[in-house]
């Protein structure tokens, strides 16, 4: 799975592609779902699927899935860092 | 670790001369941590003295009920400018940037940072954003009028120029983020043989939990920023009520980043007071290893209490609840450092030489700042004083009393060594009088004006407040007489004074065992670390067998 960092692990066309596709379907079912009424689930929604769509793109376009582990690590505490905030600002945005 | 011991300074003055080019470019372009260390020094100091002279022309203003020597617009041009030179230009750089830069790497025995140029280009990143705060003064609609706070909607409708002094804080942020990132790195990389994490000396472990609140939280308020710029460049209406936008949302993303902020301040002093109370308690520091996890605890809590800046603004009372006890969390990892330092000092061989007095004023400076912190913690006192004067006590007592004490005894424990030279003792003692006298006055007359109900930011105030603010003006003067007189009598020891060699104060920590001033690359040779940083039985033996080996 993980390659040194130093080699470059290359992606297939096919693949890229695929991801790509993946990513335009999401897209669409975030415009569609603005459609159905959701009430509270509706920021859930959205968020769930933008973050589907960060994750692909940071794991295959940017390479972070074939990257070693301590940066991937350092990612993810970026990553969590940034929930957290995020969270915590819903503790006044929900209950207001 | 074998210790030098030195009777004049080394001849060739160590780094100052040792690398054979001399100049102003072997200054602004090194890649010396201790002449970036230096250079940060004089800048940060200078803006710190910028500051204050505002800080005085407000109190000034303030003197007398009525307009006393400005107007109001002024006046509000006045408190912003002077907050954002004392925040961003002198205390969220300043003890990272003069002396963790100066020491940090000699007491993990390295001969450099990890990215010695990108820590240059940390100061030139300091000096651009510097020069473009500076600029926004004079351009556009004049000085930003705001508060340091830049809050909405006032700052995406006022004329003046805020757009550009936040373009210039977006870039010190940049600048903070990188020696966070560099500092992080080198005391994860490039510590000495035998510097294990438990023998870390306190004020290196303050610097890396600072370090790592500046990699995380920096990067929010840039993004903050931006988005102010884009409202009023744009018309975005992010924070546009009128627009679905979310004015509150501004001060929570600000404060997400402004409240850690204040432990980027905080931490690296409580790091300083931790080296210093040892060496003058000539006892071992009491709790080592709580000190150094407190502060990994004070970033990681002090990260998740940003809200109790926002109780009166209009959040949720679910957020309130929240934010207000957590903020309570917070006091715990505080309150073990002062109890530790208070046990270090407990049965010590005190001796209050210069360093040692600013040391101890801070905690008494930082418990007052601390404590009234809780006043302003708890959700229902803070309804009465929010926004009052007491809020300005508040700050001051633990920025200035606090990190700005800790930067006056980092100066009078440290530079000497770097400059192999030192102050007299007497004017210092009497300047730390004067100071700690007019400091009291100052600013305990701003809480007790802030209790009977005198809200910040005015320029003006009802008659009933007069004596109180009298008062704090002749403070604010005497604070100033003091402060000349420590720092003329601290850079005339500087650079003329009598020499200071090896170790006179008996620091265990290894920036006490190399030359003075130290050489460029900082040790003669590789230093391996045997004891840890307050083991003062260790460090007389090793005293006992260099003496032994030196022949006259
Ligand atoms: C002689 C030294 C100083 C004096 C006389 C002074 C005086 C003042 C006064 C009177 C205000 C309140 C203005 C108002 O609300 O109308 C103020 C605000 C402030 N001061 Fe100071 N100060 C001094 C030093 C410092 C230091 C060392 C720091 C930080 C390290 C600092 C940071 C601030 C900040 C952040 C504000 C708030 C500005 C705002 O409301 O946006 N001051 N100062
Ligand atoms: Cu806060």
């Amino acid at each position: 799975m993980t390659t040194h960092s130093d080699e470059h692990h290359i992606i297939s066309y096919r693949k890229l592609t695929g991801i790509w596709l993946i990513l335009l379907v999401l897209t669409a079912l975030t415009v569609a779902i603005t459609r159905i009424d959701l009430g509270g689930f509706k920021v859930a929604g959205a968020l769930t699927i933008a973050c589907i769509k960060a994750g692909l793109v940071i794991a295959f376009f940017m390479h972070m899935k074939y990257e070693n582990r301590l940066l991937q690590i350092l990612l993810f505490v970026a990553v969590v860092t940034l929930a957290i905030f995020i969270g915590f600002t819903f503790f006044d945005v929900l209950y207001r | 670790m074998s210790i030098t011991l030195q009777e004049q300074p080394t001849t060739d003055r160590g780094f100052w001369n040792d690398t054979g080019k001399t100049g102003i470019g072997s200054w602004i372009f090194s890649t010396d941590h201790k002449r970036i260390g230096l250079l940060y020094f004089y800048s940060v100091l200078g803006f710190f003295l910028v500051g204050v002279v505002l800080g005085l022309l407000l109190r000034l203003e303030l003197m007398a009920p009525g307009r006393d020597l400005m107007s109001a617009q002024t006046y509000n041009a006045l408190f912003t400018v002077h907050g954002v030179v004392m925040i961003f230009l002198f205390i969220i750089p300043g003890i990272p940037g003069a002396f963790g830069n100066m020491v940090m790497p000699i007491q993990i025995g390295a001969a450099d940072v990890s990215f010695p140029r990108l820590n240059l280009f940390s100061w030139w990143l300091y000096v651009i954003g510097t020069v473009l705060v500076l600029l926004s003064l004079f351009t556009g609609g004049g000085a930003p009028d705001t508060g340091w706070t830049f809050y909405v909607p006032f700052s995406a409708r006022t004329g003046t120029n805020v757009s550009l002094a936040l373009f210039g804080v977006f870039i010190l942020g940049f600048s903070s983020i990188l020696t966070g990132l560099n500092f992080v790195t080198t005391i994860h990389r490039l510590r000495a043989e035998g510097m294990t994490w438990s023998r870390i000396p306190l004020f290196t472990w303050s610097l890396y939990a600072t370090a790592w609140v500046q990699i995380l939280a920096t990067p929010i308020l840039g993004i903050t920023l931006v988005l102010v710029i884009a409202e009023r460049m744009l018309g975005t209406g992010l924070f546009d009520a009128a627009r679905g936008g979310d004015p509150i949302m501004f001060q929570h993303l600000f404060w997400i980043y402004s409240h850690p902020a204040v432990y980027i301040m905080i931490l690296p002093a409580m790091g300083i007071i931790s080296e210093i109370i040892p060496v003058f308690s000539r006892k071992p520091i009491f709790g080592y290893k709580m000190i150094a996890f407190s502060s990994l605890a004070i970033a990681a809590a002090g990260s998740l209490v940003w809200g109790h800046h926002m109780f009166t603004s209009g959040m949720s009372d679910t957020a309130v609840l929240v934010f207000s006890f957590l903020t309570f969390i917070v006091a715990i990892p505080s309150a073990i450092k002062v109890f530790n330092w208070v046990s270090t000092l407990y049965r010590g061989s005190i001796s209050l030489d210069p360093p040692m007095l600013f040391a101890l004023t801070f905690i008494l400076l930082f418990s007052i700042g601390g404590l009234t912190g809780l006043i302003l913690g708890a959700a229902a006192t803070d309804v009465h004083v929010h926004d009052t004067y007491f809020v300005v006590g508040h700050f001051h007592y633990v920025m200035f009393g606090g990190t700005g004490f800790a930067f006056f005894a980092a100066m009078h424990y440290w530079l000497p060594k770097f400059y192999g030279r030192t102050y007299k003792t007497r004017p210092a003692v009497i300047a730390w009088g004067l100071m700690f006298v007019g400091f009291n006055l100052l600013y305990f007359s701003m809480k007790v004006l802030g209790m009977q109900g005198m809200p910040r930011r005015y320029y003006d105030y009802l008659p009933e407040f007069a004596n109180l603010n009298m008062v704090a003006t002749v403070g604010s003067w005497i604070l100033a007489i003091g402060l000349v007189l420590m720092l003329v009598n601290l850079f005339k020891g500087l650079f003329k004074g009598a020499p200071f060699t090896g170790n006179p104060w008996g620091g265990a920590t290894l920036e006490w065992s190399t030359p003075t001033p130290p050489p460029t690359l900082n040790f003669i040779t590789e230093p391996v670390v045997t004891h840890g940083p307050y083991d003062y039985t260790a460090l007389k033996h090793d005293v006992r067998e260099a003496d032994s080996g030196v022949t006259p």
